[in-house]
């Protein structure tokens, strides 16, 4: 079967389609809904509201988590905001504006259509949480407040204090509480998907694997939702959960799935910079404090002396050297590369020389102590906590570090990946944020995708299923699936070698971070391919996994991730090393300006390159979608 | 660099096995780890030596998701005040310390493995009336209602929770008044949580009392909670319960 990118969009103007295809699409009766079983994978936002409102519909809802509770899901973790085209500010905000912004940053690499949707759907997103009690930020009449974000020239981001993320997770958490508490979505919690089964070129279901007790089952459906979020962590050091990790949408990519530009992550410029060795995580610290902070770094690489007795003279503000008009608020891919080059100029600041200064005293002299403290106090408290060091007395220190993935399982307008009946939701797909995403779209897509997108696309395919039968997980596809995953955490356990599965991932975030992080080049990428298939093959030699697979072992399911996350990384690398251009997250030193900038190739490069599985993941089947631009025109981002 | 650290750690093969302490010792660790790395550490050694890893719950390692817990030192989340245990770094310990670990310690909260314990009976309390209900799609516009700042403001303090758990562990009782109060708080606060609010209310008290012990106004809670959510909010919560059982419904547009 070949693959086919049909990616749906439905024809007429832009900003007509999504309601076009509201108007034509085929929908189930309320009594018919019942006849349909709908698994939900993941309950992060776009997830957990997916789940919520299809059960709300009628449909029979299971939703799967492998944490304890819905609650826990990586979303929370969002601190910045929310967008949405309100212009409740009067400042010249539109559906169209947001929609423009949005391909603009993400360097003119997403589907038209997709994200013209994104911005009109953002609207209908607020109304709704807040309607549900997600506790935003208001001004003092009472009318909600806004705030710019990520060098926006409006003021359209929607955030409750630092923690917006974790605000409308549980709002979205409580409404898919509610339905459980009803009895239309049944929850497994602690149940990881272990593959996903398609019979008869349709997907059928999944197999999961059962954290407590390692039993394996198997569940049909007539359709299923994959919202489990990015591959961040493949990286190893990320701002992502300890625990996330790229496994549905691979083994969805292994039966079928077209895997759509992997080299699209974003890095992002204010986490605080790696301390040691062993660290497990890097932890991001709010965009927003760009707005009040310089960023800097001493002129002399050889500088000894403290940071406040540097005297402005021998200090290099180097984004605002270099980007007088954005200054310290330039995009996150812009701002990431400036860092990268004044560490590795030797510039760095800390005792591993591995930051740039991001510094308040300039804010703090002009608004006061009690203005920074109220803005900012409590993520200047997560600093000192971390580093022990106090943001008021010194500047913070900050590195980039991978923070979201842009690329992710190709979906259709529909989101239905290449699988017929297999749909993928959130950061899982690579949908709306081309190259790079801009700050406070996350939050905005998971819940489009899943409030608003998913529970009026999904109709148009089952509709098409009414009253005919679909097999049940007793079928033979199930019954191997199952058997396959058996084998395969046997395996782990009995290969008895002698490194951990967090070995294995440590070096492999090493090879991808080195040459498929910030800045890429065809020898580092023509490296990390030869280098990661050897470090694969003394994975599979010398892993070690202690337990055994009937109760709770962590150390087995970080090694089924990990050997996940090896052919994914391969994959990432191909898809790097094919794109020769630099756009928005992918910078190919190959391709700048004579400044340094990101150089586009549109000619060459205007598409969306979706990958096919053959069987080895060495040698990856490359597809193309070609992008092609109604209403924007092609531009140089320039934030000079 | 701390020297000379042992740890007593609460190991426990399932549910229903006996349970043990078990000691290691660490020569050497530097004070930039955090306390969840440094069981890392442990559990890396562990593995390479041919030995099961300890099993915690840990996630997000920012302080936000929750899935983290810990008794260090007989305190839920160790020793630093308004913190969670994946953001207690190893240089709040002396060099020569011996620390204890073990799970969170309530009959509602039951040992899963090691240092794992379920809390489920949460999900159960938000299930039978922790939301507002407001299926997609009939939302009014998000400003038709305006909430005064300061209501706003107290609705965010009580939704902060997080939802770890620490307070149950840390009462002596094993209630969990301040995370039921903390999301009754939340809501009830709001205009839109209105319609529900004594529902809501009697419904998720007394789902709660299936689960869990009684309050007798310690405060314990409140001093162990990560996001120090006020106990305030147990009074708002007794108070809307106790309205509860003679509130007319029909009238509560009128309250």
């Amino acid at each position: 079967m070949t693959m086919v990118l049909d990616s749906k969009v439905p024809a007429g103007p832009l900003a007509d389609k999504w309601d076009t295809f509201i108007a034509d699409e085929k929908l189930v009766n309320p009594a018919n809904k019942r006849k349909f079983k709908i698994i939900v994978v993941g309950t992060g936002l776009a997830g957990a509201s997916a789940a919520a409102t299809l059960g709300e519909l009628g449909y029979q809802v299971e939703a799967f988590t492998f944490h304890d509770s819905p609650r826990r899901a990586h979303s929370i973790a969002a601190q910045g905001g929310i967008n949405a085209a309100k212009n409740y500010q009067g400042d010249g905000d539109s559906v169209h504006r947001l929609f423009y912004d949005t391909i603009k940053g993400g360097d003119f690499r997403a589907r038209e259509a997709n994200v013209y949707r994104l911005a009109q759907v953002s609207v209908d997103i607020i109304d709704q949480m807040v309607a549900q009690g997600v506790p935003f930020a208001r001004e003092y009449g009472g009318l909600l407040d806004n705030r710019s974000f990520g060098g926006a020239q409006v003021s359209r981001t929607f955030y409750a204090r630092g923690q917006t993320g974790q605000q409308l997770l549980l709002g979205a958490y409580q409404q898919l509480a509610r339905q459980i508490g009803l009895g239309t979505v049944r929850l497994w919690n602690r149940m990881e998907m272990v593959d996903v089964v398609t019979i008869d070129g349709r997907c059928a279901g999944i197999v999961t694997r059962d954290l407590m007790t390692g039993e394996l089952s198997s569940h049909a459906a007539h359709a299923v939702v994959l919202a489990t979020g990015g591959y961040g962590n493949v990286f190893f050091l990320s701002t992502n959960a300890m625990a996330c990790n790229v496994t549905a949408a691979w083994r969805a990519h292994r039966r079928g799935a077209a895997f759509a530009n992997p080299c699209y992550t974003q890095i992002h410029p204010t986490c605080i910079p790696q301390s040691d060795d062993f660290q497990s995580k890097l932890t991001l610290m709010s965009e927003s404090l760009r707005n009040d902070g310089r960023i800097w770094v001493p002129k002399n690489p050889d500088e000894s002396r403290p940071a406040a007795q540097i005297p402005d003279e021998d200090r290099d503000y180097y984004l605002e050297r270099i980007y007088p008009s954005f200054g310290n608020l330039a995009p996150r891919d812009v701002s990431s590369r400036a860092a990268k080059r004044m560490v590795d100029n030797g510039q760095g600041v800390g005792p591993l020389k591995n930051g740039v200064y991001l510094d308040f005293s300039e804010a703090i002299d002009r608004l006061g102590k009690g203005t920074i403290e109220e803005r900012y106090g409590n993520l200047f408290e997560m600093y000192q906590r971390i580093t022990g060091e106090s943001p008021y007395e010194m500047p913070m220190r900050i590195y980039p570090a991978s923070h979201y993935t842009m690329g992710g399982l190709w979906v259709d307008y529909e989101l239905m990946t290449t699988v017929p009946g297999l749909y993928a939701a959130g950061e899982a797909n690579f949908s709306d944020h081309g190259a790079n995403r801009l700050g406070a779209s996350a939050l905005m897509q998971g819940l489009s995708d899943g409030y608003f997108v998913l529970p009026n696309t999904i109709s148009n395919y089952l509709a098409g299923w009414l009253n005919k039968p679909i097999p049940d997980a007793s079928h033979e596809a199930f019954r191997a699936a199952e058997a396959e995953a058996r084998d395969r955490f046997t395996r782990y356990l009995s290969i008895g070698g002698t490194r951990s599965p967090d070995y294995f991932h440590r070096e492999l975030g090493k090879i991808i971070w080195d040459y498929c992080g910030m800045d890429r080049n065809q020898a580092g990428l023509d490296k990390a391919l030869s280098e990661i298939p050897a470090l694969y093959e003394e994975f599979n030699n010398d892993l070690r996994v202690t337990g055994g697979d009937t109760s709770l072992n962590q150390t087995l399911e970080k090694a089924g991730r990990v050997d996940d996350f090896f052919q994914l990384g391969q994959l990432m690398c191909r898809d790097a090393l094919v794109r020769e251009e630099s756009c928005g997250g992918h910078f190919r030193s190959e391709h700048q300006t004579e400044e340094g900038e990101a150089l586009r190739n549109d000619d060459e490069f205007a598409h969306v390159t979706a990958w096919e599985w053959s069987g080895d993941f060495t040698a990856p089947i490359e597809h193309r979608e070609p992008l092609e631009y109604e209403v924007v025109h092609f531009q140089t981002r320039s934030y000079k | 660099m701390l020297t000379n650290i042992t740890l007593k750690v609460w190991r426990q093969d399932g549910p229903d096995a006996q349970g043990r302490f078990e000691t290691h010792h660490l020569p050497e660790i530097t004070d930039e780890a955090s306390f969840l790395e440094m069981l890392d550490i442990v559990n890396e050694r562990l593995i390479e030596s041919g030995r099961e890893a300890i099993t915690f719950d840990h996630d997000c390692r920012e302080g936000i998701c929750g899935t983290c817990s810990l008794m260090i030192d007989g305190q839920a989340h160790g020793p630093q005040k308004g913190t969670a245990t994946c953001q207690l770094h190893m240089r709040t310990f002396r060099s020569g310390d011996e620390i204890v670990i073990e799970p969170w310690r309530a009959a509602a909260f039951p040992i899963i493995k090691d240092l794992m314990v379920d809390r489920s009976a949460f999900d159960r309390i938000i299930e039978v009336g922790g939301y507002i209900t407001a299926p997609t799609g009939g939302a009014p516009d998000a400003n038709l209602i305006p909430i005064p700042k300061p209501v706003a403001d107290a609705a965010m303090d009580a939704a902060e929770c997080i939802g770890c758990g620490a307070c149950v562990a840390a009462c002596p009782n094993g209630a969990a008044n301040l995370f039921t109060a903390a999301k009754i708080a939340h809501l009830n606060l709001l205009p839109q949580g209105q319609a529900e609010r004594y529902q809501r209310t009697e419904a998720m008290v007394e789902t709660m009392e299936e689960y869990f012990g009684s309050c007798t106004n310690h405060g314990e809670c409140s001093s162990a909670c990560p996001k120090e959510i006020s106990i305030d909010v147990i009074a708002i919560m007794n108070t809307d319960y106790l309205k509860s059982k003679f509130k007319n419904r029909r009238s509560l547009a009128r309250s």
